[in-house]
């Protein structure tokens, strides 16, 4: 089979992360790459519900209630960590003092911009929670994202149909093909996944890809 | 000697009328003043405005209060549960107002209502549905949006320690929201696990200084919320 699965995405965008990062990690998919910090680096998590030094979920029975995380999952915190609240969680994010963050995508642009929190369908409850003031102040934001959705549709495009989380926000996508930079010329290749060309990028893309 | 706590959650909530503007702290179920909640669902209180991050869990708390019809107005940044369909149900049915505001521009409103800054700017939500309307402007080259300060009548905050004087400590993570809403607020109601005499909490520990709390109740036991829900609890 072709191309990289979940986990191995995750673990391609763990690659990435620079020692020493404070890292916010999004709900589903980015939550993965915890588990695959690379060998000799440590990335210090932030969870915006107001806990820096997020650890692991915890062994089943010693979950405490008042312990989660930003998906409301139970974690643990490990030693140095430090509980805060919101208005300080949000000043970490907004003010530029998180070096990465990595979410999931609906749709992502050409010129970096990111749709992940509405389709904008009548009926359709909207939520934003914390995603707009991730991509407005984290130093750097990584997308973790299959590269066409369940129906077959380009994820990443020209320009986004669905309401955007943010303008020019995005850095690099890790897809399940393919590794691509957001540059001032569009989706640039940076690696390809094991077993996949180029030409099946391209046709699964909705927007020009170029291969430096 | 200053002394701000009352006898029951009843009594605590008993200053909020119809039509209050209340903060709700707790982001998901924890942090949840459950008890307070309670009480006002008893209390009858209507065309209640409620800030919270969320829209409640299960059919308790906040959940219940919308569910029993109290609530006229929704502000909060993530208004889905996997627990709960009170609130989409009844916004799909045009019952409930939703104002829709990214969670951090929701704490930073909450900040500056309580510091006494009537609006700021913020790159948060600039080119998406949410700033549309807002006023914006550019410093430096780059575009920002207008946010106005958000304050609140009441406040209903769940804390770990308490002392008379309103001198408050938090649990984990389910500090959140509760800090910036006892300053946000004209009236911050508080339930304690416990009240220590003053002295007790050392002054280098204090999270929410006594200034920003009025009432008090001790809620020995309090419910956990997640634990209502996992038990399918219902309230009344």
């Amino acid at each position: 089979m072709s191309g990289w699965n979940k986990e191995q995405m995750a673990a391609r965008a763990a690659q990435d992360i620079p020692d020493g990062s404070y890292v916010n990690l999004g709900i589903g998919m980015p939550e993965l790459v915890a588990q695959y910090v690379p060998e000799g680096r440590e990335f210090i998590y932030h969870t915006e519900n107001g806990l820096l030094g997020m650890g692991p979920s915890p062994e089943p029975g010693d979950e405490d209630p008042e312990l989660i995380n930003a998906g409301k999952k139970s974690v643990t915190a490990l030693p140095g960590a430090a509980y805060f609240h919101h208005a300080d969680s949000f000043t970490m994010i907004r003010g530029g003092h998180l070096d990465v963050c990595v979410l999931g995508a609906m749709q992502v642009a050409a010129n970096g911009d990111l749709a992940n929190w509405s389709t904008g369908a009548p009926g359709a409850i909207p939520a934003v929670g914390g995603a707009m003031d991730l991509v407005a102040g984290v130093k750097t934001i990584f997308i973790i994202t299959r590269h066409v959705t369940k129906t077959g549709d380009p994820k990443l495009v020209e320009t986004c149909t669905y309401p955007l989380t943010g303008k020019a926000v995005v850095s690099r996508v890790f897809t399940d093909l393919a590794v691509l930079d957001i540059t001032s010329d569009g989706f640039s290749v940076v690696e390809l996944a094991p077993g996949v060309s180029l030409a099946e990028v391209i046709e699964k893309t909705d927007a020009p890809v170029r291969q430096p | 000697m200053i002394d701000k706590r009352v006898e029951s959650a009843a009594e605590a909530v008993s200053v909020i009328p119809d039509g209050a503007v209340i903060m709700i702290g707790g982001f998901g179920s924890a942090g949840s003043p459950v008890e307070l909640i309670h009480a006002l669902i008893d209390s009858g209180v209507k065309d209640l405005t409620a800030i919270n991050n969320n829209t409640g869990n299960g059919e308790v708390g906040l959940a219940a209060l919308i569910a029993n019809g109290q609530v006229r107005k929704m502000i909060c940044s993530y208004p889905r549960s996997t627990h709960s369909k009170v609130f989409p149900e009844l916004y799909r049915a045009d019952k409930i107002e939703l104002e829709l505001v990214p969670q951090g521009t929701l704490a930073e409103r909450m900040r500056a209502g309580a510091a006494g800054i009537p609006a700021f700017y913020t790159p948060t939500g600039v080119g998406t549905p949410l700033a549309e309307g807002k006023e914006s402007r550019e410093f430096d080259g780059r575009e920002y949006v207008m946010e106005h300060a958000l304050k609140a009548d009441f406040a209903l905050v769940r804390c770990d320690t308490a002392d008379p004087l309103g001198n408050l400590t938090f649990n984990k993570t389910a500090r959140n929201f509760g800090p910036v809403m006892c300053m946000a607020a004209q009236t911050t109601i508080v339930q304690a696990r416990r009240v220590v005499a003053p002295g007790e909490i050392d002054p280098e520990v204090v999270v929410t200084p006594g200034i920003f709390v009025d009432r008090i109740v001790e809620i020995a036991e309090p419910i956990q919320e997640s634990a209502l829900i996992a038990a399918k609890g219902r309230y009344p």
